[in-house]
């Protein structure tokens, strides 16, 4: 019970310093375009709990989760096939290293003319980001699988999806589960972009839209509503990560969640 | 039951190619405990692992009942030296012996039962919800011969599975195996560079001879059924057959001394 709370101060602490900071530095000042933590509050609560909840937040985190889950999906089937077959691998890497060395944003024009602007431009936004680096490490895990283990496995005749299942996934899911983490804030990041381009909803849409009236405080609360998303999806993945790898964390002598 | 018949492995290497076993032909019987013993770098890793049906023979061929071995056959189970990289981490000592049950298509209860008397059989029963890397070098091996018995082989094949263990764990393992063979009444091939070893578990011992491997001689081990680390290893008999599979080995060794100085002139 006392670990608990010495551990929610020490986690507390260092964002209630920064807050106190910047109250104290903009406690008397008059810029118009640096708020104070209560009125960046007040804005808080007035726009984003509300409809805007339902009109923009929800659209946001939708088409983030359906671009996450269809980027890892393909990222990992298409990894799996590379990685366990050297001629394959041989042939697509570079190809590989070039689209992934292309920023995805530049893509968004393009998506544009190709999807229009709707819901499906932005998903596949995020899918071109994402895929990458899902693709790319699962791609490495499987290929870095130990010869001792797959020889095991062919000595028990276990193939086919068993093989895949027991073998292939789980081996690979240290490096997997890297790929899907980096995915993760890039995601984020081109969840905000694609609502940036001829959009009419959407977080991004709204922060762009609210700096272009000049309603500053309701700007700087979606940029708090940003990064306490992106915080609360990291810490979601972060034991996720611990329940699934928890193995390997054992057998690196590592205790899982500490 | 299983015959090997001028078995030959070389592999390619891009500039020449490198003969790991030469010509070995051998043959064992029903129930038998047949140990190979032989100078390091003399393929008896490759000979375990054609056998074993995970390498294909550039030569020769492996025949389990009288059926020719391609790839790995069901009445067959391996056991690998590096304990640590055979079993999976990320599941449980009994999923790990189960894993292989499943894929054969044995029912539920029935695959639990098996469990249960190979991890008994073992001296592990009490450690089915551990995960391999909680457990020491010897139990994770007792683990993977678990592993190789639930899968009820009619042969064991074991290569130089306690390599890596303590000498303290060697000799009890080395007593499991026998325990193990006689229980199950299965037929093992054990591969060892342990002189000892060999003499002490196998019924036979296989002696190879250096690169290019061809089967230097078939020891036939006379000493009782029961035996017992100490009385066994201190025994007349033991002490005899253990020098001579020693002399056997460096003339091995020598042989391959004057054969390597030959083609280091010859062009690649």
């Amino acid at each position: 019970m006392r670990r608990g709370a010495l551990t929610l101060v020490r986690v507390l602490a260092l964002p209630a310093l920064l807050v106190g900071l910047w109250a104290l530095a903009t406690a008397d000042s008059h810029s118009y375009y640096i708020s104070t933590p209560k009125q960046v509050v007040s804005a808080f609560a007035d726009t984003w709990i509300g409809p805007r909840l339902v009109d923009d937040v929800l659209p946001s985190l939708g088409r983030l989760a359906v671009g996450y889950l269809v980027a890892a999906l393909l990222g990992i089937a298409l990894g799996v096939v590379i990685g366990r077959h050297a001629r394959v691998r041989a042939t697509l890497e570079p190809v590989l290293e070039f689209f992934r060395a292309t920023p995805p944003p530049v893509l968004v024009p393009l998506l544009i003319l190709l999807s229009g602007v709707g819901n499906t431009m932005k998903v596949l936004v995020i899918v071109s980001g994402c895929v990458w680096p899902v693709l790319l490490n699962t791609v490495e895990g499987v290929r870095g699988i130990d010869q001792e283990l797959i020889d095991t496995c062919r000595s028990y005749r276990i193939d086919g999806v068993a093989r895949l299942r027991h073998l292939t996934l789980r081996a690979a899911s240290p490096q997997i589960v890297t790929g899907l983490r980096q995915a993760l804030s890039i995601g984020i990041i081109l969840m905000v972009i694609s609502e940036m381009f001829a959009s009419s909803s959407g977080l991004g849409f709204t922060i762009v839209q609210f700096q272009r009236t000049f309603a500053i405080p309701e700007m700087w609360s979606g940029i708090v509503l940003l990064g306490l998303l992106g915080f609360g999806l990291a810490m979601a993945f972060r034991a996720w990560e611990h329940h699934v790898l928890s193995w390997y964390f054992g057998v690196r002598g590592e205790r899982a969640g500490a | 039951m299983l015959d090997v018949r001028g078995l030959k492995k070389t592999y390619q290497t891009d500039a020449r190619a490198v003969e790991a076993v030469g010509d070995i032909t051998f043959s064992i019987a029903d129930g038998e405990l047949v140990c190979v013993v032989g100078p390091s770098g003399c393929g008896k890793t490759t000979l375990l692992r054609c056998i074993g049906g995970l390498l294909e023979p550039t030569a020769g061929e492996v025949r389990l009942r009288d059926r020719p071995v391609t790839e790995p056959p069901e009445g067959m189970a391996m056991v690998f030296q590096d304990y640590g990289r055979s079993l999976f981490p990320w599941m449980t000592v009994h999923g790990n012996v189960e894993l292989p049950l499943r894929q054969k298509g044995i029912e539920r209860a029935r695959r639990g039962e098996l469990v249960g008397e190979a991890l008994h059989a073992v001296d592990m029963a009490y450690a089915g919800d551990a995960h391999p890397w909680e457990l020491s070098g010897g139990m994770q091996q007792r683990v993977a011969i678990a592993r190789a018995i639930a899968y009820e082989p009619e042969v064991l094949l074991m290569d130089e599975p306690f390599a890596a263990v303590d000498a303290q764990t060697r000799a009890d393992l080395e007593d499991l195996i026998r325990d193990i063979w006689r229980r199950y009444d299965i037929t093992v091939l054990f591969v060892t560079h342990d002189i000892d070893e060999a003499v002490y578990l196998g019924e036979r011992v296989l002696v190879l001879s250096s690169s290019p491997t061809v089967v230097q001689e078939d020891v036939g081990v006379d000493l009782p059924d029961e035996r017992d680390q100490l009385t066994t290893r201190s025994d007349q008999g033991f002490a005899e057959l253990r020098k001579h599979v020693y002399a056997q080995i460096q003339r091995a060794k020598r042989t391959r001394g004057s054969e390597e100085q030959a083609p280091s002139h010859q062009p690649a």
